[in-house]
């Protein structure tokens, strides 16, 4: 859908780059244009009535106009600010990562209603979690299944046999499991036990709210790691930032560490 | 800009580059420089070269300064077991206009920002661990900006000092002086509510 030259929209900003000493670029997710940016002039002057309106983790009702260039934010109010979510540095950091997948995962100016339904629910479900690392398998694998990457679970993807409960094997390449035979020829190819992929199936056709309330053992829990986030950094071809970042802060949570599991 | 002989365009270009400069007001910086005698603009020349010269930055709380420690690091007048922490030596000037503070400071050199990939290797947290860890300090104010990535560097900073026997206070949050209340935002007037004070007698 195109931008009309003034339009109300509500959107998520995701991320922020400073420009000069008072105005900022902003990433905006919105359901009816997906990916937008726009700029937020004189955000940064303290007595700004964008300011808090147009920060990163903010979802706001924005009036924007059409530029030449790049579309201008003249109006904004917040809708939520995710005040629990902003409270608590596990919470801020798992958030920062779910922003950075969504902005790398989209191109602008297309729309995703489902990805921003995906993207809101998150930003409600987190605080809420105690497995916060749950909450972040879910919209890793929800995140692929909306972006036209969604991973097949059913049936090998080489020979289309029905699938044993028994360890496959997960090709990031094939974008799928393989089943025992066909692994031995694929390079690259990682086991995937069966009750990882009972997971992730159920995964796939629960919401969130239930996925995070199945308790999972920390060894099955890394083992989902490992398959979501090889198969991610597989796609983008790159590592995520902000990973790095949770796995620092795990590392060095000497004190009141975060409750991962 | 070809029309322009090359040593104005030169200036006007590096002009431009500066905050607040635009293409206009680099022309008129330019201009003026050109009709002033050459006493003024060669006095201007060298306070710039000098800027970058004498500058460096403080070994103790990494303030810049043109010597070191700082002079305020090694003020006797100052109260030696407070540190207020700040994002960028920008930041330390305002704080000191009020008067109101008298301890030292700690410059970070910028915020968590793990998308941009600056994380706490980038800052100078490691240096304000091991002030806090001497004994001698009773209090860290946290005074970063009350923003995204100001709150991600104030929530790590608590949880790696208080383990430390020392009391962690950040600067109060609300309503800025001159604003007008109808068009604060959620979280501004959230953080002015909760902290709200009594009138002082
Ligand atoms: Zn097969
Ligand atoms: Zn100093």
């Amino acid at each position: 859908m195109s931008r009309p030259r003034n339009y109300q929209t509500q959107a998520i900003v995701i991320k922020q780059i400073k420009i000069g000493e008072f105005d900022k670029l902003l990433t905006l997710y919105t359901a009816e244009f997906g990916k937008l940016k726009a700029i937020a002039k004189g955000a940064c002057r303290p007595r700004s009535k964008l300011g808090g309106n147009v920060e990163p983790l903010t979802y706001s009702s924005m009036s924007i106009a059409r530029g030449r260039n790049l579309d201008i934010i003249t109006q904004g109010q917040i809708i939520d600010g995710f005040p629990e979510l902003k409270a608590e540095l596990w919470n801020i950091s798992c958030s920062f990562y779910i922003q950075e997948l969504v902005d790398l995962f989209t191109m602008e100016n297309s729309a995703n209603p489902t990805l921003f339904e995906l993207l809101l629910e998150t930003l409600h479900q987190l605080p809420k979690a105690t497995n916060k690392e749950t909450v972040l398998r879910y919209f890793e694998l929800h995140i692929l299944n909306c972006s036209g990457y969604r991973p097949q679970l059913q049936k090998c993807v080489r020979c289309t046999a029905p699938l044993k409960s028994t360890t496959n094997f997960f090709s990031p390449r094939e974008g799928g499991i393989l089943c025992p035979l066909c692994a031995e020829k694929e390079y690259g190819a990682y086991p995937i036990s069966a009750t990882a992929l009972k997971t992730m199936r159920l995964w796939e056709t629960c919401d969130c709210d239930t996925a995070r309330r199945v308790k999972l053992r920390p060894a099955l829990a890394s083992e989902l790691a490992q398959i979501l986030q090889n198969y991610i950094k597989y796609l983008l071809q790159k590592e995520s930032k902000s990973i790095s970042w949770l796995e620092e802060l795990k590392r060095s949570s000497f004190d009141n560490p975060p409750r991962t599991h | 800009m070809s029309f322009l002989i090359e040593p104005v365009d030169r200036l006007i270009r590096e002009f431009s580059k500066l905050p607040g400069i635009g293409p206009k007001s680099a022309q008129r910086l330019t201009y003026y420089l050109l009709k002033e005698p050459d006493e003024e603009a060669s006095a201007l020349a060298e306070a710039i070269q000098n800027l970058k010269k004498d500058i460096r930055l403080c070994s103790i709380c990494f303030n810049i300064t043109d010597r070191d420690p700082c002079s305020i690091c090694q003020s006797k007048e100052r109260d030696h077991s407070t540190i207020c922490v700040v994002e960028k030596p920008s930041d330390i000037a305002p704080l000191e206009r009020t008067g109101k503070y008298k301890g030292l400071y700690h410059v970070l050199h910028g915020t968590i920002n793990p998308a941009q990939g600056t994380t706490t290797e980038n800052l100078k947290i490691k240096e304000l661990l091991s002030r806090c860890q001497n004994g001698s300090v009773k209090e860290v104010i946290i005074a970063t900006n009350p923003n995204m990535e100001g709150e991600t560097t104030s929530l790590y900073l608590q949880r790696i000092l208080t383990p430390l026997d020392i009391t962690i206070t950040h600067l109060a949050r609300g309503l800025p002086f001159g604003s007008e209340l109808e068009y604060a935002d959620d979280m501004t007037l959230n953080q002015a509510i909760e902290g709200r004070q009594k009138f002082k007698q």
